[in-house]
């Protein structure tokens, strides 16, 4: 583990009707690290999200961010703090032109902060994130109507959404789902140089061999508890993960 | 060999200026310059050479129609950011109240009371309904009916501020010309800033939230504190229509509170088209004097009414505004098949 801690959740639990959505979830994330959370579908990943950027309120438990408990706190607060998340189901604004969809978290307070950005360069900096995001700019893809543009982009529109508000943390909640190989080919690379700038990340993902590529730990939900945590060579090789994956036991020899 | 007459269909090009941002635009001749200017432009002279005109009793109806354009203008901008009211007449009433107050016991000019009416109607607004910003849709607008009704009955039943019988022999406006040209000036003013802030960042965020107030939240924005802000301004537009009604009548009454100042904007706005302000501005300036020139017609005046505002919604849904626009913006020709 790296440096002190950024992110601290302690036995974080939500549970809706009688599903237990979480249960007692710790874990630890130092700053720069970039942790993948895997798990088979309903085991949870969304739902821990969700609890830690404020859009569902935990039922007990605390998320402790940078040395503050920020468990039931409103989702743009944490956000303004710093968190900052993509959705599995990309919400963006469809009848407006792709890079205007990046004024919204332009200007909110915490980039007029960090920015001291003035009015009316937004525009210019909204298209500068698009073009780093590979949204060619002369192609004029970044004016086009975000409606109008295929998934992958929207994706990567997303993740420039996210990276609008120049968080501390970033959480990608199944980026590349839905996206083409290709896409994925050329995007991961964005990634890897946001942690290498020194981002922290937490990636949920199922494509495993994309996510194990770039991740330095791995954390396993099964039916909203923790069952294995650690570099991916260890996960994999546990039992418990082997047998919520593939549902059956396997015998390694 | 059969001739086939030559058969033509209709073939519809959009006209416009090209332009990448739609602030920009690249303008190449007088007749681009008049094609952007003139339809903003014409309404505004319209208006202002309309009082001068208009004698009477058909210009108090102009006085009218900008009054509850007003409010239908402050409609639109709440439902900008997705707060559907159906109670405009609390803007109307307490504007009304907080000038007629002012002027009854302390005979204060519409000089101060009206900006007092405008700034304090808005915060009233803005604090009470604040509450209320977490209900959506439906419950917010069953929220907004209700109000009106309780502060009509409240006065009623206390008797405070004039209970039923309201106040009278308030200041009135020095004279007709002043009050014609406030409506009118106030009127356009509040078009054209609406029109403004909407387009640019500030009015994006709030048509963001109408979209997806998850999305927004999730970018750092208060959502509840914008809607707040959206409440003040529409609620500080109200009440001056409300405190201008009052001196301009010189009584203030519970009928300020009155569902019609709830409907008639709702209805200009569905006539006219909402979502660009310029619809319901138009709307109102087509329904209040419609309605005044059915007056002639007696009972069958509301019945009338109300079919040509059914009938305009079926034929016209996306409302007047938007079919006049997409028509100034595109050439119609025939052209031969084949």
């Amino acid at each position: 583990m790296e440096g002190e801690s950024l992110l601290k959740v302690e036995d974080l639990s939500k549970h809706f009707g009688g599903v237990q959505a979480v249960f007692k979830v710790s874990f630890n994330l130092g700053r720069g690290e970039f942790l993948g959370i895997i798990g088979p579908n309903g085991s949870g990943k969304t739902t821990l999200v969700n609890l830690i950027t404020g859009f569902v309120k935990p039922d007990s438990g605390r998320v402790i961010y940078r040395g503050e408990n920020i468990a039931g706190k409103k989702p743009y607060t944490i956000a303004g703090l710093g968190i900052s998340r993509t959705f599995q189901m990309v919400r963006l604004f469809y009848n407006l032109p792709a890079y205007k969809n990046l004024i919204i978290p332009l200007s909110s307070s915490r980039v007029k902060k960090l920015r001291g950005g003035k009015y009316g360069e937004r525009d210019d900096v909204a298209v500068d994130l698009l073009d780093d995001m590979g949204f060619e700019r002369d192609s004029l893809v970044p004016y086009k109507l975000a409606g109008s543009l295929p998934h992958g982009y929207l994706k990567r529109l997303d993740l420039a959404r996210a990276m609008a508000l120049r968080p501390d943390l970033l959480i990608l909640d199944e980026l590349f789902s839905g996206m083409a190989m290709s896409e994925v080919a050329s995007t991961l690379p964005l990634i890897e140089k946001f942690h290498e700038e020194g981002l922290t990340i937490i990636m949920i993902e199922h494509r495993l061999k994309e996510l194990f590529r770039v991740v330095d730990r791995v954390m396993v939900l099964n039916f909203g508890e923790k069952i294995a945590d650690g570099s991916p060579q260890e996960v994999m090789s546990t039992e418990a993960v082997q047998k919520a994956y593939l549902g059956i036991e396997v015998e390694i020899g | 060999m059969a001739e086939v007459g030559a058969r033509y269909r209709k073939k519809r090009l959009d006209r416009g200026i090209k332009a990448r941002a739609d602030t920009i635009f690249a303008i190449a001749s007088y007749r681009e310059i008049l094609y952007l200017l003139l339809p903003r432009a014409l309404p505004v002279i319209l208006l202002l050479v309309l009082p001068l005109l208009l004698r009477g009793y058909w210009g108090k109806v102009l006085v009218y129609s900008c009054i509850v354009g007003l409010l239908a203008l402050s409609w639109d901008f709440l439902a900008s950011c997705g707060l559907f009211s159906l109670g405009q007449s609390l803007f109307f009433g307490i504007g009304a109240y907080v000038a007629g107050t002012l002027s009854y016991y302390f005979h204060w000019s519409p000089v101060l009371t009206l900006p007092i009416a405008f700034l304090g109607g808005g915060l009233i607004s803005a604090v009470l309904l604040s509450p209320v910003l977490r209900l959506r849709g439906v419950y917010f607008a069953m929220v907004t009916l209700m109000m009106p009704l309780l502060f009509m009955k409240m006065i009623e039943t206390t008797g405070l501020l004039g209970g039923s019988h309201g106040l009278s022999a308030l200041v009135p406006f020095p004279n007709e010309w002043v009050a014609r040209y406030l409506a009118v000036g106030a009127f356009i003013l509040c078009l054209f800033t609406f029109r403004r802030i909407i387009n640019e960042d500030y009015g994006l965020v709030l048509k963001a939230i109408r979209d997806d107030d998850r999305a927004v939240m999730s970018a750092a924005i208060n959502i509840y504190w914008r809607k707040t802000q959206a409440l003040f301004v529409a609620g500080a537009v109200g009440a001056f229509a409300g405190a201008f009604m009052t001196h301009h009548y010189q009584f203030v009454g519970v009928t300020v509170f009155a569902l019609d100042y709830s409907i008639l904007p709702l209805a200009a706005s569905a006539l006219g088209g909402p979502g660009t302000f310029a619809g319901p501005a138009l709307g109102s300036m087509i329904l209040i004097p419609l309605s005044e020139a059915l007056r002639a017609l007696g009972g069958l005046r509301i019945a009338l009414y109300c079919i040509i505002l059914i009938l305009s919604v079926i034929a016209l849904p996306e409302g007047i505004f938007h079919y006049i626009e997409r028509k100034y913006h595109q050439f119609e020709r025939s052209v031969r098949i084949g």
